[in-house]
């Protein structure tokens, strides 16, 4: 120990103290730098041009159809610098502007390929590299995309308010049928609201996984789901936490529920977000199928969301306007993330939202976990668990409803 | 024997020369009409030509190009017809802005198309110059050690190596030589083929001769192709029409060496033709304008242009046509 503690001090009493601490922290990096520059200048393998054939990698983030014209953004998510030589729809060399350049690392680009293409059908395009790889990327139905005017984006917003604010309001129409129940009874509407969100958070997930498989990969792909969700998790956690020591300074006791239902709606709200995305995107990529199938869908789907935001607030008596602001925070963003998917959608984007919506939901069940256990025991009761399991096949079957 | 050899070399020295001023004209006219070709309603490449300097073959060029070899009488007063063929890899630019790593026979895909008169005694020394060890089979009739295929004879020849081949030019007709290594087919894919004719002992009524070898290539080795053309490059005759005289025999000489799909067929718009299936018989099989070969099948068309004006021609497969192989007769007066 002695030995230890003199040798720790020596070390520290040399060089080191005179130096500014800053200093010190940059240290490793310098020397870094320094050891980067000495493998560059001695002509190290793995330093400079990059050796091998090349690995063209292209991803298209963005479909566009507009008559006689196929428009494609692409992403290059490669190692390599990507030139696209030529062209092919179908198996066809066909004419196109756009990407006259190599494509950088990272970078972007925008092809607008002539192609009289005709509505349902299905096309394959090709983008030949100058190795000769081609990158396929496959329109499953060609629809045109809808120009993004004003019509357009009120047209969304309908469809977000349709899908997300107006079936989670009718959903917190619940409040005064939950405060009649017992105590015993409202358990299970809590255990019922966790069972939804659980739903929701894999749902989420899965989705968010599903979209980042499709974009490009050099953002993180899937990583970025998970980021999202940790984000959003820690987040949260930091402002129940926030909330929490206001609280106990206000000694306001009754707040507890009014903050766990706020932090409900904002989960609620980041899956909307997500839901209003995949919504948006598939409205103009031609996927979605408007109709009543698919409103009644979202609408009860989205009514049981409704019931978990006013299952905590069950006990106090909140304002109108409080419920109100909810019901927006849980459904608005449902709007946001249609005009989002339908006007500038990005896979990896979408994928950081959905998982977002995760683990902000996931974020709500820790929270709301404790409220489900009886005041003895503290062990699930049986009937708990049936109302987690009756909340997970609630948005199960509601959800055989919709799929976007 | 002397007279056939002289008329050949004629005919040789005639149709080149006739054909530069033509050619130089059609090119002037490409150049006017500047890229617009791409978008007068047929497929093309963007970016115009391909760098044939730099690929150091153009196929407006190998259309009109017969290599007769070097000539020597033997002792017994027959022919020796004699050529070098060297295999090296070729990076070749096949359309504009992709590059491929090709296989070719003295620089050029399809290698040099050989021409010899029937009965000749016919001496190729084949240096392989690649990394692969490559062969030369000629299609003919010739000795089993001759054969250009593994383990007959010099079998495969190593990098480095040459050997010889020597056999009597029969029959007359029009043939074919390609390699023959294993993997056969990516050996003739990355180009490793040419043309092979041998004129008959009466030599067929005199015309505007062409070669062409309807090929495609696999740029991203997954067995199908991407591109297709005859004499290698994609919309070449389209980008640039072949000159034709109008009422001038026009002889052509198709040869099929696509790899990976199983037929290829050439149409002619506007026209009908002579076909003689493999060259072998003065008397044509048909009147007609659409013909189908599979691999290693050739036959010599023959046609007269009574109209003038552009004349379109092209596998009848129309998924190949808009991959490349595509062109234009220019018939003019």
């Amino acid at each position: 120990m002695e030995a230890r503690g003199s040798t720790a001090e020596m070390g520290d009493s040399g060089l080191t103290r005179r130096l500014p601490g800053w200093l010190l922290g940059l240290l490793p990096l310098l020397l870094i730098a320094v050891a980067i520059g000495a493998f560059a200048a001695l002509g190290g393998p793995g330093i400079g041009e990059r050796r091998g054939p090349l690995a063209e990698e292209l991803a298209v983030e963005r479909t566009k159809l507009v008559p006689g014209t196929i428009e494609l953004t692409v992403r290059n998510d490669g190692p390599d610098p990507v030139t696209v030589a030529q062209v092919l729809v179908n198996d066809a060399y066909t004419a196109f502007e756009g990407a006259e350049q190599p494509i950088g690392r990272l970078g972007s680009d925008r092809l607008r390929i002539r192609q009289p293409w005709i509505e349902g059908e299905a096309y394959e395009v090709a983008l030949l590299t100058s190795t000769g790889a081609t990158i396929t990327h496959e329109i499953p139905i060609a629809v045109q995309t809808p120009a993004a005017d004003l019509s357009f984006f009120g047209l969304m917003a309908l469809l977000g308010i349709y899908v997300g604010v107006i079936p989670i309001a009718l959903g917190m129409l619940w409040l005064p049928w939950i405060r009649r129940i017992p105590p015993a009874w409202l358990r299970v509407v809590m255990a019922l609201t966790v069972g939804l969100l659980a739903f929701l958070a894999i749902d989420a997930t899965l989705e968010g996984l599903a979209l980042a498989g499709e974009g490009p990969q050099a953002f993180g792909g899937a990583a970025l789901v998970f980021v999202g969700a940790a984000v959003a998790f820690l987040v949260l956690t930091a402002v129940s936490s926030w909330l929490a020591e206001r609280r106990r300074r206000r000694e306001d006791a009754g707040a507890s529920g009014a903050s766990l239902a706020m932090l409900i709606a904002v989960g609620i709200g980041l899956h909307n977000l997500g839901e209003g995305l995949a919504i948006g995107t598939a409205y103009t990529t031609g996927a979605l199928a408007l109709g009543a199938f698919l409103v009644v869908g979202f609408a009860l789907h989205n009514t049981t969301e409704g019931l978990a935001i006013v299952a905590p607030i069950a006990r106090t008596r909140p304002s109108l306007g409080r419920l109100a602001a909810l019901g927006l925070i849980a459904g608005a963003p449902a709007v946001l993330g249609a005009w989002i998917g339908a006007s500038a959608f990005n896979t990896s984007i979408a994928a950081f939202l959905f998982g977002a919506g995760a683990g902000a939901i996931v974020q709500v069940i820790v929270q709301l976990a404790p409220s489900l256990r009886g005041e003895g025991d503290g062990g699930l009761q049986p009937r708990v668990v049936g109302g987690l399991l009756a909340g997970m096949a609630l948005m199960f079957a509601t959800g055989l409803l919709v799929s976007v | 024997m002397p007279a056939i050899g002289l008329g050949a070399t004629a005919l040789h020295a005639a149709i080149p020369h006739s054909h530069g001023t033509a050619e130089a004209q059609s090119s002037h006219d490409a150049h006017g009409r500047g890229e617009t070709s791409g978008h007068d309603g047929h497929a093309s490449f963007r970016g115009g030509e391909v760098d044939h300097r730099a690929n150091g073959f153009d196929p407006h060029a190998i259309l009109r190009d017969f290599d007769y070899g070097k000539t020597s009488k033997l002792p017994d007063g027959r022919t020796l017809r004699e050529w070098t063929l060297a295999a090296a890899e070729l990076e070749v630019e096949l359309a504009p802005g992709v590059k491929f790593a090709a296989w070719a026979y003295n620089g050029r895909i399809p290698g040099p198309t050989l021409r010899a008169k029937e009965g000749e005694r016919l001496r190729i020394t084949f240096a392989n110059g690649g990394r692969h060890p490559h062969t030369i089979h000629f299609h003919g009739i010739h000795p089993a050690a001759m054969d250009g295929v593994p383990g007959l004879g010099d079998g495969e020849v190593a990098p480095g190596e040459q050997t010889v081949y020597e056999f009597d030019a029969l029959p007359a007709g029009l043939h074919l030589y390609h390699c023959h290594v294993r993997p056969l087919a990516e050996h003739i894919a990355k180009g490793l083929y040419g043309t092979f004719i041998i004129d008959p002992k009466k030599p067929r009524e005199r015309a505007d001769e062409l070669v062409m070898v309807m090929n495609g290539f696999d740029t991203n080795f997954d067995r199908a192709n991407e591109l297709y053309a005859a004499n290698t490059i994609g919309f070449a005759y389209s980008d640039k029409p072949i000159r034709v005289e109008r009422n001038e025999l026009v002889r052509l000489y198709l040869v099929n060496v696509l790899e990976y799909d199983l037929i290829n067929s050439f149409h002619l718009h506007g026209n009908f033709f002579e076909y003689f299936p493999t060259g072998t018989s003065k008397r044509p099989s048909e009147l007609t304008d659409t013909v189908m070969l599979c691999q290693g099948q050739r036959g010599i068309l023959e046609m007269r242009f009574p109209h003038s004006g552009r004349f379109m021609f092209h596998a009848h497969q129309s998924e190949f046509t808009e991959l490349g192989w595509m062109g234009f007769f220019e018939v003019v007066d």
